[in-house]
């Protein structure tokens, strides 16, 4: 039996509050439609967010947070609220297919 | 000779200096303390400075005189911990070599990190009270302040005893009530979080508080600058937030020295095992307190729990055993609530907060999640156990672990079953 990879919203879990259950199962097209359910554009620097919360959860296993991503990403906090209006770490961790970045206790 | 060095002398490097004191033969092993202060604050006191509860002078003791005899300090600020080397150079030209390294160096405020906060009205209507000159300062200006817009502003995640901004208000309604001002002040609590806590139970009955209390809140709001000219803190995402007087929990980081040494993350906060505290770079090195990156709050309960973990560790290490994993992330608190009442939480990393009763089931004497006199008493009485149990390192009657015992379990409402049934 082939398995078909996951490609559409419908063949993925998401909890409560939009987050993918198991980031294992994302593919860079969910991003383009769970940023379609967002009601967002995806475009270069978008991806480049993205590809570095990827690579951060596969170094640490958690999604990167607001301070760690404007530190060593290249792209600063003022374009992050531009290119991810309002919870911009949240927003890309959704995005990235992550669970929310662990940053508040 | 060998060598056990502690880099801070505060809450969990007095702790781990006198019990290890105790528990280490001193023919075999020096032991020392750095500090870069000769004074050890009582943190936990600084809440109440601003309200003239306390005085500063209650806050703090000399920092010699809490730790045992027999432990050297080194009064000296750190320039780097040279981990590859098994040294650690100091400000004052000193190098001292460990066998073992108990990194106990805390965190503190970074108000540089927020653009504006230090330019204008800084110190004049802008300030802090996690340190004690600005608590200090805070409260010359409270005694005579006439009202206004009083804005409280926690900057970012994690902060050290995050319930502190919460308690300042709640104590804020309580002292501009007994003054009589209550109606010329509007006090705002403009948080990055979602709720006035950081867990579910905790933020919904915590929040109940704040809106009883008349206590606005702007949540999610995440501080890009003040204007301090135009008197407004702007979020990143287009809010201001007008002020007469801001007070200001800043982002916290852990001290420079980490991050000289290289051995920090994005905060300079050293990443540490969850469960044995181990150094997870370093076998030899050992962290607790506020300096970890630990995914549990800054808090002195926190280091008092981990520190019994950790001298344990260290003689396992010594005698050539593995460590123990005996860390949950316990973690309790007092909070202030005002009107000589205080709501107490207790928690570990996969439990949140519940309601019940601490440390005994019914006996109590503590309510978690309930506003009582006794949680106040508790909190108030806190200061002579710290300096006379705690700091000497003697035995508190409490579990290490977070226990279930006397907390309500949680169970799904009936109405929650019913709707399942159907």
């Amino acid at each position: 039996m082939v398995l078909t990879p996951p490609a559409t919203l419908e063949d993925v879990q998401f909890n409560a509050e939009g987050f993918m259950i198991d980031p294992f199962a994302w593919i860079p097209e969910l991003a383009e439609a769970i940023a379609e359910r967002e009601g967002l554009q995806l475009t270069e620097r978008h991806w480049l967010v993205i590809n570095f919360a990827r690579k951060e959860f596969e170094a640490n296993g958690e999604a990167p947070t607001l301070r760690s991503i404007t530190k060593n990403s290249g792209v600063d906090t003022r374009e992050m609220y531009a290119l991810f209006p309002s919870g911009p770490a949240k927003l890309a961790a959704k995005l990235a297919g992550l669970g929310k970045p662990t940053g508040c206790i | 000779m060998k060598n056990l060095l502690i880099l801070g002398g505060g809450t969990a490097g007095t702790m781990m200096a006198n019990q290890l004191a105790r528990k280490l033969d001193a023919n075999q092993w020096h032991l020392s303390v750095v500090d870069k202060d000769e004074t050890h604050y009582y943190q936990p006191g600084f809440i109440y400075v601003p309200f003239g509860v306390y005085r500063p002078e209650d806050t703090h003791r000399p920092r010699r005189s809490a730790i045992s005899k027999r432990v050297d300090i080194v009064f000296s600020g750190i320039e780097a911990i040279e981990p590859e080397a098994n040294r650690v150079r100091l400000d004052n030209g000193q190098t001292l070599p460990y066998d073992i390294l108990v990194i106990a160096t805390g965190c503190e405020i970074r108000p540089d990190q927020i653009q504006g906060l230090t330019d204008a009205g800084w110190k004049q209507n802008i300030f802090d009270f996690y340190t004690l000159d600005g608590a200090a300062a805070l409260s010359k200006l409270l005694e005579t302040w006439e009202g206004g817009r009083l804005v409280l502003n926690v900057a970012e995640m994690p902060i050290k005893c995050p319930v502190a901004p919460l308690e300042f208000v709640f104590l804020a309604d309580w002292f501009f009530r007994g003054r009589g001002i209550r109606d010329k002040v509007e006090l705002v609590y403009a948080t990055p979080l979602p709720g006035a806590f950081t867990k579910p139970r905790a933020s919904a009955a915590l929040g109940k508080l704040m809106e009883q209390k008349g206590i606005l809140t702007e949540t999610e709001f995440n501080i890009g600058g003040v204007d301090g000219a135009k008197q407004v803190i702007r979020s990143w995402d287009g809010r201001e937030i007008p002020y007469d007087l801001l007070v200001t929990i800043p982002p916290n980081m852990g001290v420079k020295a980490i991050e000289r040494s290289g051995m920090g993350d994005d905060l300079n906060y050293v990443p540490t095992d969850k469960h044995t505290l181990q150094s997870k770079a370093y076998k030899n090195i050992w962290v607790l307190g506020d300096a970890t990156n630990l995914p549990t709050s800054k808090a002195g309960s926190v280091a008092h729990f981990e520190h019994e973990v950790v001298v344990e560790n260290i003689l396992r290490q010594i005698k050539g055993i593995p460590p123990k994993p005996a860390f949950d992330g316990h973690a309790n608190c007092f909070i202030e609530t005002g009107f000589d009442r205080g709501v107490m939480i207790d928690f570990n990393y996969e439990v949140e907060p519940l309601r019940g009763t601490y440390p005994m089931p019914l006996a109590g004497p503590f309510s978690l999640l309930k506003e009582t006199r006794l949680n106040h008493l508790g909190k108030l009485s806190f200061r002579w156990i710290y300096w006379n149990i705690l700091m000497p390192g003697h035995h508190l009657p409490v579990s290490n672990q977070m226990s279930m015992k006397g907390k309500q379990k949680l169970v799904p409402s009936p109405r929650a079953i019913g709707a399942q049934a159907q």
